[in-house]
This record gives structure tokens, sequence and C-alpha cells, in this order.
């Protein structure tokens, strides 16, 4: 029997760089590896992955595993499998940790089937079983209305994180490892997808996951046009974003990539203002990171209350031009 | 030229019910009898996903479904809105299982059904939110598979798929027969028709057991888990807002930015 050995992250790259998700994993991964005594490993493929390679050590990884080939330059499944299930059969690690990220979530279950073992996915906190050496992983279940404890004994055992629910280590450039040139082989004949093209519908002006105040809308705002006027001008005023939970998604009234959410995006700004959204956990599970959450909301049994700091009970077409205006004033003064 | 589509259905507790209601008793999430079970929003989308493809190509939808004690009026949804078949897997052996022993059960079902050229499924349950059993049935039957899928169009024995990515989409073709899994943005499940009602009315679904999938009971339900659940629990929340109030609503908004201000949040 194979010896399983070593915690193992799948990197990502942003841009070119070392995603942030990473360096998340990797600062959870350095605990995990140095309570077990074993070692961190990180796998960074793409069609450039040298500079991101000594970050990836800056950030705790012992060895990073740099995968170049033109077919990575963007992510496939049928390319990216097989880098995955070759290392993942070659460095055999003990656990094998991806982001909850558009790649993670389309990678690990297929790699997880693959290697004929479970993945738990969205993990919001992972331990060490001292007794059996297993990961222990909590995860939301029931839209976020519960959270279930996993482990399994099929190796290696596979995890997905949720971004921005672990710390990285500070970066540290003296810190000492090794980068492997992995070379792969990857047989294009055997990728069955084909990428068209690659559309950005990203709105002008700061990002969502960037932006330290977001002014988020639900379906009590009742349509598309106070997304565009009332909610924009309180987050002009406070140099934010506007968001929104599903049914505005759904319902087409602003595009999917303002959606917040279990499905759509997790944010942690400082200041999150929550219009007319009920609270329901779907949609807190993808901003409950915030630091201070507003509610605005005419029904006062809101669930949303129960996560808000400070709220106000009323319509928000009443309550909302007062704050904005009485926030002028104070700004200005 | 017509497209063999099969759409994987879950049965699931209302998600949309208030989170007050979601109880964890003896490790098990209890609801109260009102919370009525429905069809997963994603597989909802899923099925609209078909039903768009049928418009306009035409083909068959065998709607597809695992779990034990089916309300039939739920399931059969499915057959409201379009699908011609409902085939169920029900049984006990069924029951408990995680994305491992579904895929399992899901796959080998596909396999009797024979004929296929779209597999939909949802993004993710609306009870365990793994979103893992369409990827596992495309490793299972060794086909290809695209997720977050918001537009399809069949052509050629191709589909061209909008695929959401994090600040925008991609269009990806894929050879058939794949494993499409289907997220928002590809609207909402149509209603039904009373024609349509009618005609389920009169349908039976197709019902399955182990055996007639030929697959042992070991690998299926509880006993074909991969992953083991320890413990289901809920944290406690603390709530401490602090509600602004005013005579008016407008009033509570104007101190509401005072207060803000005065905690330096703003």
């Amino acid at each position: 029997m194979a010896e399983y050995k070593g915690v193992l992250v799948y990197g990502e790259l942003a841009e070119g760089k070392l995603a942030s998700v990473t360096t998340e994993l990797l600062g959870c991964g350095r605990k995990l590896a140095d309570e077990l005594k074993e070692g961190l490993y990180c796998l960074l493929a793409g069609d450039r992955v040298g500079e991101a390679s000594k970050e990836a050590i800056a950030f705790g990884a012992d060895k990073v595993y740099a995968v170049e080939h033109p077919a990575l330059k963007e992510y496939q499944a049928d390319s990216y499998m097989q880098v995955a299930e070759k290392l993942a059969k070659d460095v055999s690690p003990r656990m094998i940790l991806m982001g909850q990220t558009s790649m993670g979530r389309d990678l690990a279950p297929r790699l997880a089937f693959r290697l004929g073992t479970s993945v738990t996915t969205d993990c919001l906190n992972l331990s060490i079983d001292p007794a059996t050496r297993l990961l222990v992983q909590t995860r939301p279940v029931y839209g976020g209305n519960a959270q279930a404890v996993f482990t399994g004994e099929s190796m290696p055992q596979m995890v997905t994180v949720r971004a921005k629910t672990m710390s990285p280590l500070e970066r540290d450039a003296s810190r000492k490892g090794e980068v492997i040139p992995t070379k792969i082989d990857i047989d294009t004949s055997k990728v069955r997808t084909k990428i068209v093209e690659t559309v950005k519908e990203e709105a002008v002006g700061i990002k969502l996951e960037d932006a330290p105040v977001i002014v988020s809308g639900g379906r009590g705002m009742g349509g598309p046009q106070p997304f565009q006027t009332i909610l924009k001008e309180l987050a002009d005023l406070l140099h934010g974003a506007v968001g929104a939970s599903r049914p505005p998604a759904d319902n087409g009234w602003v595009p999917e990539h303002l959606h917040i959410g279990l499905t759509g995006k997790i944010v942690a700004p400082d200041i999150y203002i929550a219009v007319a959204i009920s609270g329901a956990s779907q949609h807190t599970a993808g901003c409950s990171g915030s630091k201070h959450i507003i509610a605005i909301n005419k029904d006062p049994e809101a669930n949303i209350f129960r996560e808000a700091q400070f709220g106000v009970v009323g319509k928000y077409e009443e309550v909302l031009p007062a704050f904005t205006n009485k926030l002028k004033e104070l700004l200005a003064a | 030229m017509p497209v063999n589509m099969i759409v994987c259905c879950k049965q699931v507790p209302d998600p949309e019910a208030p989170p007050a209601v979601f109880k964890v008793v003896n490790n098990k999430m209890t609801l109260p009898p009102e919370v009525k079970p429905v069809i997963g929003q994603y597989e909802e989308f899923a099925l609209e996903a078909a039903l768009k493809i049928k418009d306009t190509a035409g083909g068959k939808i065998t709607a597809l479904s695992l779990g034990n004690n089916f309300v039939r009026d739920v399931i059969k949804k499915s057959l409201a809105v379009g699908a011609d078949e409902l085939i169920l897997l029900e049984d006990k052996a069924f029951e408990d299982g995680d994305s491992w022993s579904t895929a399992v059960a899901l796959a080998a079902a596909i396999k009797k059904i024979g004929a296929y050229d779209v597999i939909f499924c949802g993004r993710q349950s609306s009870d365990w939110d793994a979103g893992q059993v369409g990827l596992g049935i495309a490793e299972t039957l060794g086909i290809p598979a695209v997720t977050l899928a918001r537009k399809v169009e069949v052509s050629n024995g191709k589909a061209k798929v909008e695929r959401v990515i994090p600040d925008g989409y991609q269009v990806i073709e894929v050879t058939l027969p794949a494993v499409i899994v289907v997220t928002s943005g590809i609207g909402a499940l149509r209603y039904a028709t009373l024609k349509g009602i009618m005609a389920a009315a009169k349908k039976q679904p197709v019902v399955w057991k182990p055996a007639d999938i030929g697959t042992d009971a070991s690998k299926l339900g509880a006993a074909g888990r991969r992953s083991r659940l320890d413990r289901l629990f809920q944290p406690v929340k603390e709530s401490k807002c602090e509600i602004v109030g005013g005579d008016t609503a407008a009033e509570s908004g104007a101190k509401l930015a005072v207060r803000l201000r005065e905690a330096k949040l703003l």
C-alpha cells in the first residue's frame, strides 16, 4: 500500500501572481503540516509560474512543484486534470487542499472521483484528529442553516476551502524551500472541450471583492432601477460598490457577478450595508466575514438583524434617502 | 437532430423556508411538516435548460431522481413541465448516501437508460450543497463535463455552453455525450401548463431498485459512502444588533447616519 505523507496545496495564479486564496491555503496547510511534522507542498500549474513559485515558499511551502506548459495558460479541466492526477499519484500526499474557487469547484470533485477518494467542498474549518491523524473537516450545509463535520478514511483526504476563512502567514522572503520544475506531458488530444471565447462582464469601477464598503440590495428592492440610483448613490458617496443577494441576480435586475452569497461572491468588506435583504443563510454565507454589517429592512423579524451590528426598521424608500443625505452633510462638515 | 437528454433532479426540503425552522435533532436535519419538499432550485434550472433545447432542436427528456419516499406530486413536476419520462431510483438502500455513492448509482442508471447526448445536473443540491454529483457522473461514465452553464445550445454532436467565470463568462464547445452542470442565469423553470399537468397525472414514474441497475447494495447509499459524517450542528449566534429608531422612517435613517459617524464606522 502506498504511503501517504504531507499536505499538498493546489495553488492558483491570478493575473500571473500567486492568488490570495493560495496564500490562505498555505497558511492553513502550514499549521496542519507542522502538527503532523510532515512537509507542505504546493503545485503551481500554468504557462509561467516562476515568480509565483518563489512567492509560495515565502508564504510557507517547503516544496513547490512548478509545472509549466503552454496548454495550461487557461484553466481547462481535461488538461489540468492530467497534471493534478499525475502529481497526486507521484507525491502521494496525505491531504490535498484546494480553494473553493472557480477552478477548485470544477477540478476537486473530478480529481476525487479519479483517485477513488472523497472531497469535502467549501470547508470553513480544518483540524487534525490527534488520535487518527485524520483531517477533520467542517462545512456549511442546508444553505448555511447548519454545519457538518466530516472525516473520511479514503486517502488522500481532499478538501476545498472557502476564500477568506483562513489567514495567510506573514510573507517572509528569507524562508527556505525548494522549487522543483516538474515536467508533465499533456496529451492535448484528450482535451474534449474548447474555449471559443472569454468575455469579461465585470462592471467598470471598484471590484466587489476589493471594495471597503458594499451597499447591497435584496428581493425587497422590487426591481432593477434602485440598484442604479439609490444604492449606487450611497455606494459612490462611500467609495464603495453595489452588490446584491441571489433573487435580484436570478431575476436579472443585476448582472450575476454582483451576486453575493453561497453560490455567488464571498466578500469581507469593512462595512456591509444590507438593504431590503431578509438575510437567508444562503446570502449571509457570502457576507458574514464583513467587519460591520448594517441592515435596513421593513421586517423587524428579518434574519439579517441577527447578523447586523446596527439596524433600522423601515421601508428603504424612506430610510435610505434620509440616511444618504444626512451622511453627505456629515461627511462634508 | 433530436437530442436525448437526462436531467438529474433531487427532492429536497424547501430551501426558501425561514432559517428558524431548520433544526438539528439527533444529528439529523429535522423540519416541521409545513415545510414542503421541492425539486432543488438548481435542478429546476437544469430542467429548464433541457426544455429550451427540446423547444428548438426537439428530443426526449428523461428526468432521473434518487432517494426514498418520494412525494409523487413534487417529483412529477418534471413531467408536468415537459419531461417525457421519469425514472426514480427509490429504495431504502439509496438513503443517506454521499456524493460518491449517489454518483455511482446515477451513473449506473444512466448506463441502463443507454441513449443519451446530454446529462444535465444542477450545480449543487439545495440540502447538502456539495456540488459534486454531476462531475462524479462524468468521471464514472468517462465523458466530459462543463460546469456553471448559464446557456446551452446543441448542434452537430456538440454543445456550445456559456460557462460563468468570476468576471464574466466563457463560451465552451464540448463534444457529446457530456454532462452539463447548470447554474442560475439559464432562466426560471417555466410553469406547467394545464395540458402538461393533465398529461403528467396520467403518467406513472418508472421505479428502479438496486438490482435493476445491477449495483450491489453495499455500494449504495450510506453503505457506499467514502466520507463519514461525524456531526451535524448549528452554531449559536448571538444577536447584538443596535436598532436605531425615530418617529418616522426618514428620521431613523438620518439618526443612523449620525450614529455610524459617532461609532467612527463611516
